[in-house]
């Protein structure tokens, strides 16, 4: 166990790894039903989730939809 | 005697890139007071296709902001923006992320080009309408009443164009129905005029232009009564499509009298 430094949103997070996306949103609280997420520039699907490793200085965007005109 | 005329022998429904729309009236969902007046207003207006916008997750949340826990996708038909974006490669992104939340291939495109009247970046917009309709999108292009920037656009592939009104917010009505009217007129993908539309009126006249739908926002989410203005629109929308396949009088710099001439007293 180590923990990885990565940014979320911009804002600068620590989290013990090794973590996937999924355990990230998990962490988070996040419901991956009503989220996208972009792992260093890239989107990855849901059923990716599970799968994809967070590294050290790795930076995640997640998004959803909000009211908008 | 009345006689019911159908409303399909009167107007064929809205299609955008072959999905069928029985609304021509477009809400957004943003700057509401409050969920449950937005859900109220959606309802009143009828409008079938609601716009959302893409934002980071706020992730000390203590309030849930996800519009999806206020809104049925079974329901409305969910068209997500580009809103704040001032390149093409920033709203390509967006659109990117958008259609991955899985509703459909939609995108209301903006690329915003000046932070004062949010009018259109034209370079940028046709540059990422190109793009995206490249992946697939069906791009539904926010740009401003010149003629030869929508022709380029439905060049581009857009499926359909979205002149404004007025710019964003402004409620300052139709400022060009002379533009408007020749996009509509020179066209042949749906023009949808986004943007602008303050009142009842604005979007009746703005339907007289002939164009295919209006899609508004701040109109309703400031009026006094939300839900009371939506329905306003829903009239007028119908009414002002109405009076375009009516086909309107002509105008005349004289007066003619009404009554007959012949038959009056000595």
């Amino acid at each position: 166990m180590s923990a990885l430094a990565i940014t979320v949103n911009g804002e600068p997070r620590s989290v013990a790894g090794p973590a996937t996306l999924d355990d990230l949103l998990q962490h988070l609280g996040l419901d991956s039903r009503v989220v996208v997420v972009e792992h260093n520039r890239r989107i990855v699907r849901r059923p990716a989730l599970g799968v994809t490793q967070l590294a050290d200085g790795d930076a995640v965007e997640v998004v959803h939809f909000v009211g908008g005109g | 005697m009345t006689v019911a005329v159908p409303e399909s022998a009167l107007d064929a429904p809205l299609e955008i890139a072959g999905r069928v729309f029985r609304s021509r009236l477009m809400v957004g969902t943003g700057k509401y007071r409050s969920n449950q007046e937005m859900v109220a207003a959606l309802e009143a207006s009828g409008a079938e296709i609601v716009t959302v916008a893409v934002r980071r997750v706020n992730l000390d949340r203590r309030v849930e902001e996800g519009i999806l826990h206020h809104l049925s996708p079974e329901r409305y038909f969910l068209l997500a923006n580009t809103a704040g974006c001032y390149s093409a490669d920033e709203a390509i992104r967006y659109a990117r992320l958008a259609r991955e939340a899985g509703f459909n291939e939609f995108v209301k495109l903006e690329v915003i080009g000046d932070r004062e009247t949010l009018l259109p970046d034209v370079d940028g917009l046709l540059e990422a309408t190109r793009q995206l309709v490249r992946e697939g999108f069906k791009v539904l292009a926010y740009t401003n009443d010149d003629l030869v920037t929508a022709l380029r656009l439905e060049e581009a592939g857009a499926a359909a164009v979205m002149p404004l009104a007025s710019p964003i917010g402004s409620g300052l009505g139709l400022l060009n129905p002379y533009g408007i009217r020749t996009i509509k007129r020179r066209l042949s993908v749906p023009v949808i005029v986004d943007a602008g539309v303050g009142t009842a009126s604005d979007a009746c006249v703005t339907m007289e232009q002939g164009v295919d739908g209006i899609l508004m926002n701040t109109a309703l989410a400031e009026a006094r009564d939300s839900a009371g203005m939506a329905r306003a629109m829903r009239l007028a929308v119908d009414a002002g499509r109405a009076a375009f396949l009516a086909g309107r009088m002509p105008r005349r710099e004289i007066a003619v009298p009404s009554s007959p001439n012949l038959g009056m007293l000595e």
